[in-house]
Parts: structure tokens; sequence; C-alpha cells
């Protein structure tokens, strides 16, 4: 049993919006809840107020517009994004990431923007999204924001976003032409939260194979995700090689801060992050257009072979 | 301060005043005397507590009872006709594919689910799908073969 606290479930944005401005530091606001009522039902988080938006439908959309951006509203579950078709077939990512995020009972329950809001330093959504240089719609009485999903995160289970916020949409740009990308997590079953995983998206020059541009997120080995920017300059302006991809996954481990707990050593995460950076630089090569990988094995499938994952 | 909350489970409409802090599971369970649905690791880790809201398996026990509010569930209760085991049910028991029975309203309540989106999957998509559910007993692989089964069944049935 939760301890006890005022509910409300307003139908529309600007109710939610107006309630969370009056409530302040004592309201909070729930989506599906898939973390939040682990924190509260442990007493970690308590509040007074407790403003359910699950019904807002406004907030529920997956739309991707003529030059190819995608928008998400930040309602849509995680099983929604992971089983839309023009998901599946323009941001390949996203759909893969989401497969593995928890179960299924937790993905037809839980919402992407539940899970960017509780910032947890394991979570898949922010990895990708970084990546994929996405940026978030914020929404208060006081009027709209955006920001960089990178800048979203400030700490473990801290965010940028003030008592009277809600983050009302997921903005993914069109990938450049010859962009490909591929996220991997490492965890021990399948679905369970990541021992380090990383996700990139590369730009292939129209001419030649010369990395144009490079994104890096490293998640689950630092108090947010991160970019691995000094492994980004390893491989932009270069034709990418198998050496110049083993370069790029020593630094990025270098760059990597991450802690030591029961699942895995500081260490061996930072092992995992080396050897994540070369398979899935592999694999979002591939997926930019590059013709052939000299040295490669064929294995563009590119995900861990752990323990019988599919 | 209680709350108003209207539920339909199993086809019968409930009319009741919760707690805002009551679960989803500790309504059907306490309150309404559902007690086939199983209280387990309460973090959504092990998936006994696992019904089906307005046709998508959810774990009851992080759900708050008022956000099922005027929504649709089916339990463990809900699935047999009469004294008629539905085929999945019937399934679980020819392959011995439970020994305790803690986990298994969970396991049957998630296969119906997959089986209602999708009739005919493979091994590996039953795997993929019940991966959020814990079993001590069996090893797995007979519910596996009992929701592989079951598949065969329902599309017999409908022929």
């Amino acid at each position: 049993m939760i301890k006890d606290f005022e509910y409300s479930a307003p139908g529309t944005l600007d109710e939610a919006l107006s309630l969370i401005s009056q409530y302040g530091e004592d309201g909070k606001i729930i989506a599906g809840g898939q973390s939040l009522l682990l924190l509260m039902r442990r007493k970690l988080v308590a509040p007074r107020y407790l403003v359910d938006i699950k019904g807002i439908s406004s907030l529920d959309y997956i739309n991707i517009s003529e030059n190819g951006d995608l928008n998400i509203g930040a309602l849509t579950t995680h099983r929604a994004i992971e089983t839309s078709r023009e998901i599946q077939q323009k941001f390949r990512i996203l759909s893969e990431m989401e497969e593995n995020i928890a179960a299924v009972e937790n993905r037809n329950w839980g919402s992407i923007g539940g899970n960017l809001c509780h910032a947890d330093p394991v979570g898949d959504p922010s990895p990708v999204l970084v990546a994929l240089n996405a940026r978030l719609e914020i929404v208060s009485v006081r009027g709209e924001r955006t920001v960089a999903v990178e800048d979203f995160a400030r700490d473990r289970f801290y965010v940028n976003l003030a008592h009277d916020e809600i983050l009302t949409e997921i903005q993914v740009p069109c990938p450049a032409p010859r962009t490909g990308s591929k996220y991997t997590k490492f965890s021990i079953l399948e679905g369970s939260f990541a021992l380090a995983s990383v996700a990139m998206s590369v730009t292939l020059n129209a001419k030649s194979d010369i990395c144009d541009d490079v994104r890096i997120a490293l998640g689950a080995v630092n108090s947010t995700a991160m970019r691995a920017r000094e492994a980004e300059e390893v491989l932009i302006g270069k034709e990418i090689t198998d050496e110049l991809l083993e370069k790029a996954g020593e630094v990025a481990s270098g760059e990597a801060d991450p802690i030591g707990d029961m699942r895995a050593s500081a260490a061996y995460r930072k092992e995992l992050v080396k050897v994540l950076v070369k398979r899935v630089g592999k694999e979002a090569l591939l997926r930019a257009g590059k013709d052939s990988w000299e040295g490669s094995s064929a294995k563009s499938d590119g995900k861990v072979a752990l323990l019988g994952r599919r | 301060m209680k709350r108003e909350l209207k539920i339909t489970v199993n086809g019968d409409l409930y009319e009741l005043y919760v707690d805002p802090g009551m679960l989803l599971v500790e309504v059907l369970r306490d309150r309404l005397g559902l007690t086939g649905t199983k209280r387990g690791c309460n973090s959504m880790s092990c998936g006994v507590c696992t019904v089906i809201l307005d046709g998508k398996a959810v774990k009851s026990c992080t759900i708050l009872a008022l956000q099922a509010n005027g929504k649709n569930v089916t339990t463990i209760e809900g699935m047999a006709n009469g004294s008629k085991l539905h085929p999945i049910q019937q399934s679980f028991i020819d392959h011995w594919a439970f020994q305790c029975g803690f986990c298994t309203s969970g396991q049957i309540m998630a296969a119906k689910a997959l089986l209602d989106e999708n009739p005919n999957p493979t091994r590996e998509e039953i795997k993929h799908t019940m991966n959020g559910h814990l079993c001590r007993c069996t090893g797995y692989n007979m519910i596996i073969e009992a929701i592989l089964d079951a598949a065969n069944r329902l599309q017999e049935e409908v022929k």
C-alpha cells in the first residue's frame, strides 16, 4: 500500500498544467508509473498531490512529417513505438531499442516520456535519442521551450524540468542521407537493465566512405547518458577502418565513468564500452551504406550473442 | 480521500470507493475477492500479477487502481467458460506447464494476450513475449510447449 495522496486525472493538457502550477513542489506527475510507483511504494517519493496524465490522449501520437522528421507524443507507449511500421522502416534503431525494454507488460503501459523524465542512468531511450540528436518540447503555463535530450538529464533521476512543466513531445530530426544508426545494450537477461550500452549514428560523405559526422552515446556508464565526444573526434573526417573503430572504442572507454555494483564492476563496464563501440560502429556503417567491410565476418546482425538472446 | 472507481472485471461492472494509493492488484484481490491474480515481487519483475487491461497484458502490481477507471479487466477467473477450461488452461494442464501453480495465472494471461494479438507465434516470439514471467518449477520449456499447443487448439476452434 502506497502512502496516501490526493489524486486527480485531468482530461486535457491545459488542466494538467494549471494543476501542477498550483501544487508546485508538493505535486508530482504520473504517466504509466512503471518507474514512479516503485519509488512511491518504497517511500522514496511521497507526493501530496498526484496528477495522472496517462489519459490525456492528445499526447499519444507518432507522426512523421513530409520532410522526414519524427514527432512522438510523450505519452506514447513503448509498445506503440516498437510496433509502429513507420518507425520500424525509417527509425529502425528506435523500434529495436524498444523491443528490449523490460517486458511487454511494462511496454504496454509505460510511456517514452515517463521513461525520460525518470532519468534512470541505465534507461535505454536516452542514449538512442542522444545519438539521433533529438529534442524535447516542454510546456508550462508560462510558455514552452525545447531542450536537447543530451541536456535534459542532469544527474541520475534528476532532469531539467521545473515543477510546473510537462514534457509533451520528443522530436527526432530526419537523418541526413547516408546515415546509419545502431543501438546495443549488454544485459545479463533479455529485457533487463543494461550493464553498458552504446548508440551510434554515423553519416558518410555522399561521394566517398569518409565519415562526415558521427554521434556516439553511452548508456549505463555515467550518471546520465553521455556523448563520447573524444571518440567521435577519432572518427570524423576519416574513412573508418577496423583499427580506427578499435581506437574509438578505447577512447570511449576512457571517457566512460561507470560505477561498480552487484551487476558488474566498473572495469568490466569500461571493457564492455570498448567492445560495443566496435560492434555497434560496424553495423551503423553498414546501415549507412558502406559497401563492404574488410575483415568483416558478415555478422551484420551486430547483436550480442549471450544466453540465447534473439 | 477515497475516490470512486468504476471497473469492469470479467464482464461484471463494479463500482466502489478506493484510496488513491491502492494498486490494481490490491483492488482485484482484497476488494473484489478475485485471488487468482497473485501478488509476487510487487516490483514488476516476476509477472505473477499479470492481467489483461483493455486488451493488453499489464502488471497489476504497478498500476494504480484508479488508472483502470472505466476500463475492462480480464483476470484468470474470466478464462473458463463455466466448467469448461479455456484452451490455454487445458493446454497448460496437458503439458505439465506448472507444478506449484503460483506463476500460472500470470503466465496464462500473458499467453492469452499474446495469442489474441498473434495467433500463430514462433517459439522465439513466445520466449521473447514471456520473458517477464518467472517460474521456479518447470524450467520454462513446458510452458512454451503449452502455448504452442494452445495456439493450435485455438485455431482448430476457429475452423
